[in-house]
């Protein structure tokens, strides 16, 4: 959306202050809305709000409105809604908000301050899709850094909530701290003070608002990036383990990271055997490659065997959820304090195919092959259980199923995804003298396999696919980046319609 | 119990003479009423004068105590029909609901009620529902009153200007034996200001004494021949006394200098939008003292001829700003300047939009191209020459995704859809039909349940083309409040007249949700001044469905699913219907937390369930999500390069529900999933026996640690 020309305000129109803001239902607007109009009225101001309460305020995107002027013995006219251009201050309540603010002019060079929230609440659009639809917040930050006259932007929900309180404290915090107003803060605090809800909490919330808006973003950033989960365990392992690392520190600087990443998967996944086998397979890679290509193949290599081979089987399930650091993990999230217990709850929907997955490989075969046996195993173990691992009966089962690893390699399971995966591997390689990049997007296809059951099987659905299609592509100066765009469309829906879509595109110029 | 309680705020409305309240346009409104010496207020809640409702509700007490009778109409209908006692008594009444599609359900009740006349003043304050944050198809309540002839205030969005149409309102309906229509604009309902209060009045006469002293006069009922009397008494007596008592009380308003050869009409409600834009050009000041000459219509319906034509003496061009369409307002004033053979230039939907909100800009941009061609001298240098442009700020209509209301978190009617989904997944499409409340989100992503809403209550009569029936039989939604306001008759008892074959789901979460949570029928809580607890089922019986299944905790996914599935396939013949109940969890969490937070202090033992996801169980495909959508089941990026795709993740704004496990559980999703149950003051016992669990799986979890490589903590 195009901006209008801002029109030369007169002096008169400017005499009246505009506040707008913009807020996600739920997310207290209503309260922010009402602190403002008291503290306002409480230092001698003409005041007027307004709010649209119905199903938008549900959890769709709403807007409060409040214009004020220095009070005198007549009554000034104020307006019900903002206009794009003629808004003081500008306060979002999420950074999506921040950019919906932009795009309906509501923030402007000549005049606006904006006050805003970089945390995100996900729309739903953004969180359907199978891929990665999360929008780009880096675009609306860019924007705003234009639109703004004065820019304030800090995460303002995770400060409220650090403090115990809700994102409409901290905002006003930040209204506060940004001086736009000519009401000292005490006289904020105390319109808190008078609403007497939560009173402490949010106190400490508006002041941590306040110091956001007086002292910059840099402050209220979390810092310190995670440092990457090592391996740990007993020593004559370690010592099997530093071998391992030994080896991948003799590859080739750039795939050293990612292959280290790999490596730390499968051996967590499996042992250090397995790790080495991890290692064998990337070095057919790497043997292929060169620096001239920036190494780009065996880095796919690496992140994308690693994920191959580290499938997620019941066994693997079992041993997560049964894990030592597990429990203080969710009890930390769960904000459970030391005298309160936790109890836990799994959600298992094993289908006969898992089960049979589990058995050795070649009755695995004789049983999936018979319909009739299936269907006894759907029968006998494919319903809804749900374990209550705290307990030490459930407890017991998932541990003993995680400590199948030595059997793990023998299973129908193991079968299939070894085959599968040197299937792929080779075909990978051998398209390398042919079609470097498209190697490497044969590689990255491995993307499409994820999640468990049906969604497990549409995903292969979807990978064979996109295989398939590469035969149309060979040869093709473009193939890489169709293959691309390809495995996007195959992200876009889970029955795979853009998928279909985009093949038939490829059908219509080969 | 409402979604918003206005137990203190009800407080004020006790003001009198020499006080001044401060605070929102419906509790004015109510104010006023009281001031106005009602006898009788009604309604039926709905965006946005739900919260008027609400405050009556909250008010009944003092009503009571002035000897006012407040009834929570069944429906709009039932609301304009109980004006009825105003037709024979001198007594004040007033109701209240949405429009226009409120007075869609009205009109019935309205046009007798025109026809009748009124003898006691009778007030319909609608709520028009127009514009953003409106909820229904974008419409003008305006038509209802040409064509029923009653009158249409619409006042300047002012608390003063909004209590002083209550009283005109009154006044002019008994000056003119005809029921007069106020109208509030969405923003005007909650728009915030103060005004001086009068003591509350008394009804004169009150309905228990009315009612002691019944009164009727067959000359009153629509029926020939008296019927073509009332149309002959509406033009001949009811107009003219309409238009002398306006001009006499000065009900509408000239402002600005009288010198200038041009001049603006505008409806009541949208005065301060106009000043806005004359500010903005600067032929206004922030008080409103304006340059150009407004006639500002407080009354839109009807327009009085001699009052305009005053107006427009010694003008050139005349500007006509009358949102939405069509243009009822300047067409009127168009016949009357062409029936004066006036040389007057009419200006009106050709520089302002036809259709579509009157904005500020919007408002600005129409008066602007007004004053280019009547006045262009008048326009600051600025507008007539732009020579400052902005700097170009980058489009985001691509990045920014647009944010429909949907499901709260926890809400009740989420499982419902996910079953349904899980039917479609393996029955294949049917036809869907939604109805009026929340569960109409369900017909938006992630569900897409549903296909049309044809009015509140008229969801399973909008599946008649086909109760005929066929291969697959047709769903559709239908909820607790549509059900008791107008479903019970014109869907269920249509459906088994007509010997339908489809299936219908009601949506029984205990309240009229999507209006604010006030109570029904068939809510479970006890309400003191209401009849509660009756069961929709009951209802169905008497109605004469024979297939009534119940579904008393809507969470239950799985068994959503086959009893959907079982109405679809099962060889009954007749309608089939399924309520699937629980709790809207707004009311919930609001009625059990302090509850719950007190038991806790109390050092009681709760425990408080919350959902989790494993991190390094989600392989971040999201198909959780696409049976869910709820809030707090959200995505987040791990720090993690061999991962594409972010993980689902459930913040602390989770209310544990349960649909989270259900869908992982009913549709064999993944095992990512797990409910965690803080329990707060837990039993010594319990505290041992969780010690003892502890103990063994530590023994347990070291001696797998000893023999094993393994990464250290996994990440969160």
């Amino acid at each position: 959306m195009n901006m209008q020309a801002p029109q030369q305000e007169s002096t008169a129109v400017n005499g009246i202050f505009k506040l707008a803001i913009l807020a996600v239902g739920g997310q207290g607007g209503g309260v922010l809305t009402a602190w403002i109009e008291s503290v306002a009225r409480a230092q001698g101001y003409d005041v007027q709000a307004t709010s649209v309460a119905g199903v938008s305020q549900r959890t769709g995107a709403t807007i409060y409105y409040i214009e004020m002027a220095p009070g005198s013995d007549q009554q000034p006219v104020f307006a019900l809604a903002p206009s794009g251009g003629d808004v003081d201050v500008m306060i979002a309540a999420e950074m999506m908000e921040v950019g919906r603010s932009i795009m309906r002019g509501f923030v402007t060079p000549d005049r606006t301050t904006l006050i805003g929230s970089t945390h995100r609440q996900l729309a739903v659009s953004e969180k359907t899709i199978p891929g990665d639809g999360i929008a780009d917040a880096a675009e609306v930050r860019a924007a705003a850094e234009i639109a703004a006259q004065r820019l304030i932007l800090a995460d303002m929900d995770q400060l409220a909530v650090a403090q115990g309180s809700v994102i409409s404290a901290s905002l006003f915090g930040a209204l506060a701290g940004a001086g736009v107003l000519p009401f000292p803060r005490v006289a904020f605090e105390e319109a808190i003070r008078a609403s007497g809800k939560g009173v402490e909490a949010s106190l400490r919330a508006f002041d941590a608002g306040y110091s956001a808006a007086q002292d910059g973003e840099e402050q209220t950033q979390k810092q310190g990036v995670p440092v990457a989960p090592e391996i740990i365990g007993p020593e004559d392992r370690m010592r099997q383990w530093d071998g391992l690392k030994a080896w991948v520190q003799a590859m080739p600087d750039p795939v050293q990271d990612m292959a280290l990443a790999g490596l730390r998967k499968v051996v967590d996944f499996q042992d250090a055997a397995y790790g080495n086998l991890y290692l064998d397979h990337l070095n057919r890679a790497i043997g292929v490659d060169g620096a001239d290509q920036g190494w780009a193949l065996s880095i796919a290599a690496a992140k994308y065997i690693a994920n191959a081979m580290a499938y997620d089987d019941i066994i693997k399930v079992a041993d997560l959820k049964t894990r030592a650091p597990r429990l203080d993990r969710i009890r930390r999230e769960m904000g459970a304090e030391d005298a309160q217990l936790v109890q836990l709850t799994e959600f298992f929907h094993p289908r006969a195919e898992e089960v049979a997955g589990l058995m050795p490989a070649a009755m695995g075969v004789k049983w999936e092959a018979s319909p009739r046996r299936m269907a006894l195993l759907a029968k006998l173990f494919g319903r809804g259980r749900r374990l209550r691992t705290d307990t030490l009966r459930a407890f017991l089962m998932l541990y003993v199923l995680g400590g199948l690893k030595g059997y793990r390699l023998r299973t129908r399971r193991h079968a299939v995804e070894a085959a599968h995966l040197e299937v792929w591997l080779a075909r990978c390689l051998a398209m390398r003298d042919q079609d470097y990049a498209l190697a490497v997007e044969l590689f990255k296809n491995r993307r499409l396999i994820k999640g468990y059951s049906d969604t497990h099987a549409r995903g292969l659905g979807k990978f064979d696919r996109v295989m398939e299609a590469a035969d149309l592509l060979t040869g093709r100066e473009d193939a890489a980046e169709w293959m691309a765009r390809l495995r996007e469309a195959a992200l876009q829906d889970p029955e795979g319609k853009a998928l279909s879509g985009a093949i038939e595109t490829v059908r219509s110029f080969v | 119990m409402a979604e918003r309680s206005f137990k203190a705020e009800v407080e004020h409305l006790r003001k009198g003479q020499g006080d001044v309240f401060t605070g929102e346009g419906i509790l004015a409104i109510t104010k006023a009423l009281l001031e106005n010496g009602v006898g009788y207020v009604g309604g039926y809640q709905g965006a946005p004068i739900s919260h008027l409702m609400d405050v009556l509700a909250d008010a009944e007490e003092l009503l009571t105590e002035l000897g006012v009778r407040f009834e929570a109409n069944a429906s709009e209908a039932a609301a304009a029909a109980m004006l009825a006692a105003s037709v024979h008594y001198p007594i004040r009444g007033a109701v209240t609901f949405k429009g226009p599609v409120g007075v869609n359900v009205a009109s019935d009740a309205l046009a007798n009620l025109c026809s009748s006349g009124v003898n006691g003043g009778a007030l319909i304050i609608v709520g028009e529902d127009y514009g953003e944050g409106s909820s229904i198809m974008q419409e003008r309540s305006h038509g209802f009153a040409m064509k029923s002839q009653f009158w249409m205030l619409d006042p300047r969005p002012n608390l003063p200007s909004i209590t002083k149409a209550v009283k005109d309102g009154f006044e002019l309906s008994e000056a003119s034996n005809t029921p007069v229509m106020l109208m509030v604009r969405i923003r005007s309902c909650h728009v915030t200001g103060s005004f001086a209060t009068k003591d509350n009045l008394p009804p004169p006469l009150a309905m228990k004494q009315a009612i002691a002293a019944p009164q009727s006069d067959f000359k009153r009922v629509v029926l020939p021949p008296w019927s073509y009397v009332h149309e002959q008494q509406k033009i001949a007596e009811r107009w003219p006394a309409a238009e002398k008592f306006i001009i006499e009380n000065g009900l509408n308003e000239v402002m600005g200098p009288d010198t200038a050869k041009l001049g603006i009409v505008v409806q009541g409600g949208m005065y301060n939008g106009v000043i806005r834009a004359l500010q903005r050009l600067g032929l206004a000041d922030i008080f409103g003292k304006t340059e150009v000459p407004l006639y500002v219509l407080n009354v839109t319906y009807p327009l009085v001829r001699d009052e305009f034509a005053g107006f427009c003496t010694g003008k050139d061009h005349i500007l006509v700003v009358e949102e939405g369409q069509p243009e009822h307002i300047e067409q009127h004033l168009g016949s009357f300047l062409y029936k004066a053979q006036s040389k007057i230039k009419l200006y009106g939907k050709d520089v302002l939009p036809m259709a579509g909100e009157y904005t500020g800009q919007v408002m600005l941009d129409g008066v602007t191209a007004f004053l280019k061609q009547a006045a262009p001298d008048m326009l600051p240098g600025q507008v007539r020459a732009p020579n400052r442009e902005m700097p170009a700020i980058p489009d985001l209509s691509k990045t920014v995704p647009t944010r429909p209301p949907g499901f709260c978190t926890g809400c009740p009617e989420r499982p419902i859809f996910a079953g349904m989904k899980l039917v479609e997944e393996e029955l294949g499409k049917h036809q869907i039909s939604g109805d009026i409340g929340c569960h109409l989100f369900g017909s938006l992503p992630p569900f897409e349940i549903g296909g049309s809403t044809m009015g509140y209550g008229l969801g399973p009569a909008a599946n008649g083309a086909f109760d005929g029936g066929g291969e697959r039989r047709a769903i559709a939604m239908l909820g607790d409040g549509g059900f008791w306001h107008n479903g019970l008759s014109s869907s269920i008892g249509n459906m088994v007249y007509n010997k339908s074959d489809n299936v219908v789901v009601i949506v029984d979460n205990y309240y009229s949700a999507a209006t604010g949570g006030q109570d029904l029928l068939s809510s479970r809580v006890v309400n003191e001044t209401k009849a509660t607890g009756n069961p929709i089922q009951a209802a169905l019986k008497g109605v004469g469905v024979k297939w009534i299944k119940t579904i008393d905790h809507s969470y239950d996914v799985a068994k959503v699913r086959d009893t959907v599935k079982e109405a679809l396939t099962t060889e009954f013949q007749g309608p089939k219907v399924i309520v699937a109940s629980s709790e809207c969890m707004l009311n919930k969490q609001r009625r059990e937390k302090p509850l719950r937070q007190k038991a806790i202090r109390d050092g009681r033992r709760v425990d408080v369930p919350r959902f989790g996801v494993d991190a390094d169980v989600c392989t971040g495909d999201h198909a959780c999500i696409r049976l869910s959508g709820c809030p707090s089941l959200s995505l987040k990026r791990l720090e993690d390069p061999l991962r594409d795709d972010p993980i689902a993740h459930i913040d602390q704004t989770c209310v544990g529900c349960g649909n989270c496990g259900e869908v992982a559980d009913a549709a064999a999703l993944c095992p990512s999933f797990y409910r965690a149950d803080v329990v707060h003051n837990p039993g010594g016992l319990e505290r041992w026996r969780a010690g003892v669990r502890s103990r063994v799986r530590t023994w347990l979890q070291t001696r797998r640690d000893v023999r094993r490589l393994r990464l250290e903590d996994a990440p969160t």
